[in-house]
């Protein structure tokens, strides 16, 4: 049912890639917290890396939905990858809807021919966690830009063509007044100051950088990034999060089925204990589900009417989303838990749910839920409820 | 009008935590780009509600609101006295 109605090559591409890809690799991806580098291949070549840049500028063409529909699927093979793919369609998706300058259309232009990866610094060290805040600053010279920016997380950073990176508009800026800027490798120094040894989302490779910056003027977004992140970054980032939670939670389903499909085997005639929660999983899988589904159409609502957009229901429930799926997630894998007990304890089985496990633990951390329900709290203070 | 004025900046005075003395700002200013944050832009709404005496409808409740000096001043003449639009 929750198919229907959706186009399915781009999902039945995603699906070889998961088999054949990015489920064989995923246990020594996270066992040795390496960069996924043959899903990152099998993207560039499918075209998933240009997915949502339009068939004439050399992408594929893909709606949002059909995005969605993939990372759901990859997500249930290994969500380090997945993550990988959401946080470069993040960045891809600001330049379709936001780049309408030459400059940006050109740069959209080389992404699509030549696939390359795009990484985000949008956090700062100075800020902690404050993403619509910068300390660092877009210094002009010229046609030139320089940048120089702590950022305490830049997923794949080491990998990317490419860095999206917010700073404050000029020196002179008030903190909130924001950019978006492209910095390319070949003109940015990446410095290491951290490790990434984490206890999920291993492949992603994260840790803390020192970005030294430098480009065309014209690589400068010319949206102010606080509404380029309430028209876009922020609901297609939850959007594309909440689509590989569910390919996980999906996962969590499927290995419980079949553990409890095999008890019921053994035991003819009766129900298994396990067999109950087995209804409550699939419970918490359609609730996910259609907390993405409903999302998905809210987005697609905006679009086409941009007061809808621009009001405060629409900005909360593209933040409940998030709490809510990452929530959600958390729990249908502790009932996975429940329904494989040590099979699903256990490392090296094929009921084994620790790794999702401590994936899904991230997806609650990665813009913190408390950050979010603070902000939440704040907006619904003058909603008015009617 | 000019009493108006003086009104929001007073609110903006208290709320918007702006880092620009807010006698000085133009009436057209974009107030975001001085930096108004939209956390802060949810007290100066609150604060314009106490002081006109006025409920913004959801219809209102838009960043674009609260984007300037001008922009407020005509949503609260529209919220105050309807007739007059």
């Amino acid at each position: 049912m929750t198919t229907a109605g959706r186009d399915t090559g781009l999902r039945d591409a995603a699906r070889e890639l998961g088999e054949g890809v990015l489920g064989p690799n995923a246990d020594d991806v996270d066992a040795t917290g390496r960069f996924p580098k043959e899903s990152v291949d099998a993207f560039r070549q499918v075209g998933l890396l240009r997915a949502l840049i339009s068939v004439e500028e050399g992408g594929l063409g893909a709606t949002l939905d059909e995005l969605s529909d993939v990372l759901i699927e990859l997500g249930r093979w290994c969500a380090s990858s997945a993550m990988i793919l959401a946080l470069h369609s993040i960045q891809v998706a600001c330049l379709v809807r936001h780049g309408e300058t030459q400059a940006l259309a050109a740069f959209r232009g080389r992404v699509a021919a030549q696939n390359l990866l795009l990484a985000s610094a949008a956090a700062e060290a100075e800020v902690r966690g404050d993403v619509r805040s910068s300390v660092c600053a877009v210094r002009a010279d010229g046609d030139s830009f320089s940048l120089h920016k702590l950022v305490p997380v830049i997923s794949y950073g080491s990998y990317a063509d490419a860095v999206f990176a917010t700073a404050r508009r000029t020196p002179d800026s008030a903190p909130s007044d924001q950019v978006l800027v492209i910095c390319e490798k070949d003109e940015f120094a990446l410095t290491q100051t951290s490790d990434w040894d984490a206890l999920g989302f291993r492949g992603t490779c994260s840790p803390g950088f020192v970005l030294d910056a430098r480009g065309p003027l014209d690589h400068v977004f010319p949206t102010s990034f606080g509404d380029l992140s309430s028209q876009t970054m922020l609901p297609v980032t939850h959007i594309l999060w909440a689509s590989l939670w569910l390919g996980m939670a999906k996962e969590a389903d499927a290995r419980s089925r079949r553990f409890a499909q095999q008890a019921a085997r053994r035991s003819p005639g009766s129900l298994p204990p396990s067999a109950l929660r087995l209804s409550e999983m699939a419970l918490g899988v359609q609730q996910l589900d259609d907390l993405l589904l409903g999302a998905r159409a809210r987005f697609a609502t905006a679009d086409t009417d941009p007061d809808f957009g621009a009001s405060i229901a629409y900005a909360t429930s593209m933040n409940s989303l998030k709490v809510a799926a990452s929530d959600l997630l958390q729990e249908i894998v502790h009932k996975a838990f429940l329904i494989c007990g040590m099979a699903g304890y256990a490392n090296q089985s094929p009921f084994s749910l620790g790794r999702i496990l401590r994936d899904a633990v991230g997806a609650q951390l990665m813009i913190n839920n408390d950050r979010i329900n603070v902000n939440n709290a704040e907006l619904l203070l003058v909603q008015r409820g009617r | 009008m000019a009493e108006m004025e003086d009104e929001i900046r007073k609110v903006l005075a208290d709320q918007a935590r702006l880092p620009v003395d807010v006698g000085s700002i133009d009436v057209d200013a974009d107030l975001y780009t001085l930096g108004l944050t939209s956390h802060a832009s949810v007290n100066v709404m609150l604060g314009l509600e106490d002081a006109f005496d006025v409920e913004f409808p959801d219809a209102l409740l838009r960043k674009d609101t609260f984007r300037s000096i001008a922009v407020i001043a005509e949503a609260l003449r529209n919220l105050v006295d309807p007739a007059s639009v």
